[in-house]
């Protein structure tokens, strides 16, 4: 482990940048935006307005703690302790600023987290992830940390504490198709993957082994990839519109001109270079001399193939898989404008009705479902490279 | 017994191998040696027919190497290259294993198999067997491929430049090794190397190739005092073939009866080595000695000297 003690008076150039923004932020920006009801404009409060001023001392005390320890602090251990601890005090009071500012039974008024707080999040999972890095925790820990943070955050949301925040209000209105949005975006995002899969490493084995395959397939699938997400979804809905109108039994199984099944066929098309090039990549690497020993031993080419060769190949393969996986989380957002649903339908409520909170209702979860599948994949591919090489 | 007969291969117009015919005795070494380029590597490829010939015919103990699916034939015969190509996803054990696994070998019997390879090339299988390959040392690498080559007790092992990335010192105790694995298993050997010391030193029979002929195919004295080819002179150098060929005769063999004084020698020492140890001593001739210590006879520098000459 690599001892991070700061030398004596240095102060930490990250942490003097964090600093200085959340000293900015709490000083010039507001931490809690009222509104009347969700669509008229709010006017910003400050803490002293809302809070009993031992509430305010308190959580300014330990932000001025959380501040010292990033300037002048070298452990990473107890930075990330007391960056955790920062958010820790920001959610819970951004819970009672919500609690105190929202009348008893009142369901019309708004409460949503400033820029102020906006910024200080930013600062604190700054520090953290800063820290994180710094101790260098081998896959099995950052995944433990991963599930120890969705449990604590679970348990936040399940205690009620933010409830009266503007974006729970919009969970709550919205719960029963919140979850069925969020089944969709997930099997949307690992459907399209998953058939990726099936259909890219065959085809990239196909290319290792066939050269004058490569540059056809790999400047096709580029070519699919500049093509904007929207409009590759516009150039489905023809042929697959024409085709659901040409063939009755196309359309019960569920494949219509809009829909699931263009936005899960354009998300095919976008995985497929990643995966088919680290496919390529990955049998590339596997050294001619231990294939040749495989041969000359006597193994199959199908042994030689899936016991020497993918085995080798997997950790690249697998980092090819991870870049779709995130890369689809985020574009089946956009396909919920081509009625395919998904966590993109609040965005695009929202937008449309200028209600912010329910934009981020679609957005923090798929962001967090992002950061979690490349969290996931990161560990397993270290994970997978270690033991052998 | 191999027999190699009229063993031809082309690539389109060119002819990589052109009707090679020797045959290979049973529990021999037989190096094939040659420039780059002159289709070695070719020849022995076509033996385990990881490349099919275009013509011709390879028999093994009487039996044609086109009977049988080549993956079968090549699980019978023994295969260890340069860089030795171990498998860095596998363990040193489960390496060794490989051909076992594939002929269906129950475990304990690979386990012992294993075991008594990895002890016969001086690894401790306690302490190696479950270690990977980037964990060993090049020269151990190199021995963990020979003993995964001689796993499934094959009777004929090929080797194409085994030694090729290992520094001299490595190499020549590889090499030494090699003879003790071969006379204790018997195995026939086919060995390939660009490097004639190499050749002369391990083979009892060496094959010279140039442009995809057999130029020569003999015993290594023979290709010194009477070579079939100029090329075959530029190849062993005429500078010191006295003393290459005083290198291919053991102190045993030499040995007169009688005492003598002098320095003593190990039986197994070559003739160039007990003449050095004399010229160094100043000695006129040295007391040969058996390796359990007991005298064998003498040896003369007029009898050294005679070795080193055409007969």
């Amino acid at each position: 482990m690599k001892t991070t003690l700061a030398r004596r008076g240095a102060i930490d150039r990250l942490g003097a940048l964090l600093t200085l923004g959340g000293v900015a932020a709490l000083l010039f920006l507001p931490f809690v935006v009222f509104k009347a009801n969700r669509i008229l404009p709010g006017d910003a409060r400050s803490l002293w307005q809302i809070l009993p001023s031992w509430a305010v001392l308190a959580f300014y005390t330990i932000m001025v703690l959380v501040a010292a320890t990033a300037l002048g602090v070298g452990s990473a251990r107890i930075r990330l302790a007391v960056s955790m601890i920062g958010v820790a005090a920001l959610a819970l009071t951004i819970g009672a600023a919500g609690d105190a500012l929202t009348p008893l039974g009142n369901m019309v008024v708004r409460v949503s987290p400033g820029t102020g707080f906006w910024v200080l999040l930013v600062c604190l999972g700054l520090m953290s992830t800063d820290a994180i890095t710094r101790l260098r925790p081998g896959p099995g820990i950052r995944v433990l940390f991963l599930a120890l943070f969705a449990a604590v955050a679970g348990a936040a949301f399940a205690s009620g504490m933010l409830d009266h925040l503007s974006v729970m209000r919009e969970y709550e209105v919205n719960a029963s198709r919140f979850a069925l949005e969020a089944r969709h975006h997930v099997l949307m995002a690992l459907g399209s993957v998953a058939a990726a899969i099936i259909v890219a490493v065959p085809a990239g084995i196909l290319c290792h082994r066939v050269p004058r395959l490569r540059a056809g397939t790999l400047g096709t699938l580029n070519l699919i990839q500049t093509i904007p997400s929207i409009a590759l979804f516009g150039i489905l809905m023809v042929p697959l519109g024409a085709l659901a109108a040409a063939a009755p039994f196309v359309t019960e199984m569920g494949i219509r001109g809009i829909g699931a099944a263009p936005a899960v066929l354009a998300l095919f098309l976008y995985s497929l270079l990643p995966v088919v090039a680290n496919t390529i990549v990955g049998l590339a690497r596997v050294s001619p001399s231990t294939v040749d020993a495989a041969r000359g031993m006597g193994l199959t080419n199908w042994q030689i193939l899936t016991d020497i060769e993918l085995v080798l190949a997997f950790p690249v393969i697998l980092t090819g898989i991870r870049i779709v996986l995130v890369q689809n989380i985020g574009l089946v957002t956009v396909a919920a404008l081509i009625g395919a649903g998904g966590f993109g339908v609040f965005v695009f409520q929202g937008i449309n009705q200028t209600a912010i909170d329910l934009v981020l209702l679609g957005a923090l979860p798929t962001v967090a479902l992002a950061f979690s599948c490349a969290l996931l994949l990161d560990a397993l591919v270290e994970a997978i490279n270690r033991p052998a090489r | 017994m191999i027999e190699i007969d009229a063993l031809t291969k082309q690539y389109g117009s060119t002819t990589v191998v052109d009707r090679v015919s020797i045959s290979i005795a049973t529990g021999s070494i037989t190096v094939i040696v040659g420039t780059s380029g002159s289709g070695k590597s070719t020849l022995l490829r076509m033996i385990n027919r990881l490349v099919e010939p275009t013509s011709g015919r390879v028999v093994i103990d009487g039996s044609d190497t086109t009977t049988e699916p080549p993956h079968l034939l090549r699980r019978r015969i023994g295969y260890a290259i340069q860089g030795h190509g171990l498998f860095p996803h596998r363990s040193i054990a489960e390496n060794i294993a490989t051909v076992p696994r594939l002929l269906g070998w129950n475990a304990a019997r690979i386990q012992a198999r294993v075991d008594s390879l990895l002890n016969i090339f001086q690894l401790d299988p306690g302490e190696f067997g479950g270690k990977f390959p980037h964990q060993l040392s090049g020269g151990q690498q190199q021995r963990v491929g020979v003993a995964r080559a001689l796993a499934a007790e094959p009777t004929v092992l090929l080797m194409d430049e085994p030694f090729g990335a290992l520094d001299p010192i490595i190499r020549a105790k590889a090499q030494d090794d090699l003879v003790d694995i071969q006379r204790r298993f018997g195995t026939t050997i086919v060995l390939v190397t660009h490097d004639i010391d190499e050749a002369f030193r391990l083979g009892d029979r060496v094959a010279v190739m140039s442009h995809g002929q057999v130029l020569q195919y003999d015993r290594p004295a023979v290709l010194l005092t009477r070579p079939a080819d100029p090329f075959i002179s530029r190849l062993t150098g005429t500078g010191d073939r006295a003393m290459k060929l005083l290198a291919l005769t053991t102190a045993g063999e030499a040995a007169e009866s009688g005492a003598a004084g002098g320095p003593t020698v190990a039986a197994s020492a070559t003739l160039r080595d007990v003449l050095s140890d004399l010229v160094w001593s100043g000695a006129p001739e040295a007391t040969v000695v058996n390796a359990d210590g007991t005298p064998r006879g003498r040896l003369t520098l007029a009898a050294i000297l005679s070795h080193g000459k055409p007969s």
